[in-house]
């Protein structure tokens, strides 16, 4: 129970981070403001969400719509709760790896649910455009996945934390957690991959949400974006180990430097057109994945 | 508890069933049909098939987007705002569907069963493995080569225009 | 929870994916009773595994191949209603009739 309680509170203060330091860079490449003012830029967006009148389009699939919002800070929850995170996950499953892939999928149809049910154009191309972007980064993604479970021997985290005491799998297995950046970035819709939700199609998926229905989306994504990043520190970077720090320490720093990764090439790094994203993860990633694959297969086997 | 949510995922997945055909939107049908599917992997969960579970839901959910995407380009309709009927045989095939239930429920209570051969093993997914990659290696093998095939003839089929003209 | 129970269940989701694959017109609607009788057979599978023969993973392999043979089905069905459609504009059984024979 504590343990529950423990991650929820992880992340929201993460989520929060990565909003206002996503908020602070954005403002230095635009006009001024001070630190203060990006720390709260978060809660003010809260407060001006929660108190919003809201807005209803014409003859929306509220059902669907509700199912979408809900179900897209619920899977971030649902995969969050098998990370371990300096010390044993709360639900501690032999196949985690496959529950975590599993729950990270469930993105897909929140994404789409919201964005055909608010009956409108912009939001239903870009539930069209994660599906796309969906079919290119998911198969190097499960690749990437395979190899670490490959690697450890076992599809549970702790069995993969434990794996990495000698070397991290982030350095023997360097195209397979490239790779993971990169479907990290996708499957949070964020950055060069946030297409879906981009200012071309006036702000995708949730552009038709008004009020605590936005409220949802918003801390569905942030919060996917922690789980992915978190996800990468028992996957890659060793999980808790690390000297005089606790477990847990070294593991919430360890996330809070991917995370910081993932924004910092969210302001620098432009958009990427999901049709030629898919192009190259068919015919670059996927082999680049299967010879990572069959490298780390050999090492197993010696 | 199992028991409990056990029937409470089987009520899920026939009413999600039922719901297919019922509903009118074709958005909601496929999600509909998404509820039953993981129902039914839920309840692979709670008779300890963890990875076999895990990956209906996996699998089921991204095949469900997919069959959205294609629902809503080939029915007249897709959105249900004005609801038709799109049924041929409706009775016939009701009364069939009924008897079969009939026929497989009773044979599901009649037949004497046999007692349960051994205990589960340890992980079920260790033994899944060695199976697939040892006695069971001819069924992975020709599953993998129905994928080939039909990655090619779905490709050939699809498409009307050649690797060069795009 | 036993058995029979399972066996209920599947019995159901395979009798009502029977009606949608008897009853319907529309080829994508027919292919999701399909999927619903495959339904059935995951979960039966699931079923004898655990009361039948746990000791041997041959109930475990059955529902690997239900869940591939599920996601062949709609590969190849969605392929056939595009090559239908593009064909004649066509998505519906019962103008696809001719093609018997």
């Amino acid at each position: 129970m504590a343990d529950a309680v423990g991650l929820l509170v992880a992340l929201v203060v993460f989520g929060w981070a990565a909003a206002a330091l996503d908020a602070g860079l954005g403002r230095v490449s635009g006009r001024a403001g001070g630190v203060g003012s990006a720390v709260g830029a978060p809660l003010r967006e809260v407060a001006r969400l929660v108190t919003q009148r809201g807005r209803r389009t014409l003859v929306p699939d509220l059902l669907l719509v509700r199912a979408g919002v809900v179900a897209l800070p619920l899977a971030a929850l649902l995969a969050a709760v098998v990370l371990p995170l300096g010390g044993a996950p709360v639900l501690d499953t032999s196949v985690g790896i496959v529950w975590f892939n599993a729950m990270e999928v469930c993105v897909w149809g929140a994404l789409w649910l919201v964005g055909w049910g608010v009956n409108s154009v912009y939001p239903l191309v870009g539930g069209y455009r994660f599906l796309a972007q969906g079919l290119g980064y998911e198969l190097p993604h499960m690749f990437a996945l395979i190899t670490v479970a490959l690697g450890a021997g076992s599809l549970r985290f702790g069995d993969v934390v434990a794996a990495q005491r000698g070397v991290w799998f982030a350095v023997w297995m360097p195209v397979a957690f490239a790779v993971y950046l990169i479907s990290a970035l996708a499957m949070a819709f964020w950055g060069p991959m946030g297409q879906p939700v981009g200012r071309d199609v006036a702000g995708g998926v949730p552009a038709e949400l008004s009020g605590a229905d936005r409220l949802l989306f918003a801390a569905g994504r942030y919060a996917l974006l922690v789980v992915v990043s978190a996800a990468a520190v028992p996957l890659f970077l060793g999980g808790g180990a690390g000297p005089l720090l606790p477990g847990w320490a070294w593991a919430a720093l360890k996330t809070a430097a991917v995370l910081g990764v993932l924004v910092l090439v969210k302001q620098r790094v432009p958009a990427v057109r999901m049709d030629r994203f898919t192009v190259f993860a068919w015919v670059v990633l996927i082999p680049l994945t299967l010879v990572q694959t069959l490298v780390v297969g050999i090492v197993v086997l010696r | 508890m199992s028991v409990g949510a056990f029937w409470a995922l089987a009520v899920l997945a026939v009413a999600g069933g039922v719901a297919v055909f019922v509903v009118d939107s074709m958005a909601r049908a496929t999600f509909a049909l998404l509820a039953s599917l993981l129902a039914v992997g839920g309840t692979l969960l709670l008779v300890d098939l963890h990875y076999v579970g895990v990956l209906v839901i996996l699998m089921m959910v991204m095949e469900m987007l997919v069959m959205a995407v294609f629902m809503i380009m080939y029915m007249m309709n897709p959105g249900g705002l004005m609801p038709m009927k799109m049924v041929h045989g409706d009775r016939a095939a009701k009364i069939i569907a009924a008897a079969v239930f009939v026929l497989l429920a009773a044979g599901a209570f009649l037949t004497p069963w046999p007692a349960r051969r051994g205990p589960p093993p340890a992980d079920p997914t260790r033994a899944l493995g060695l199976a697939i990659m040892g006695p069971r290696m001819l069924v992975m093998m020709v599953v993998g080569v129905a994928i080939l095939a039909t990655m090619v003839a779905t490709v050939v089929l699809a498409t009307h225009r050649g690797r060069y003209d795009r | 929870m036993t058995l029979q129970t399972f066996l209920l269940l599947a019995a159901a989701l395979f009798s009502i994916g029977l009606y949608g694959v008897l009853s319907q017109q529309s080829i994508v609607m027919l292919m999701m009773g399909l999927e619903l009788m495959i339904n059935g057979v995951i979960a039966a599978g699931g079923a004898f595994w655990h009361y039948v023969a746990p000791r041997t993973a041959d109930g475990q392999v059955l529902v690997l191949v239900a869940v591939t043979v599920m996601a062949l089905e709609m590969a190849m069905g969605f392929a056939v209603v595009t090559a239908i459609f593009r064909a004649r504009d066509v998505d519906l059984t019962d103008e696809a009739g001719d093609l018997k024979g």
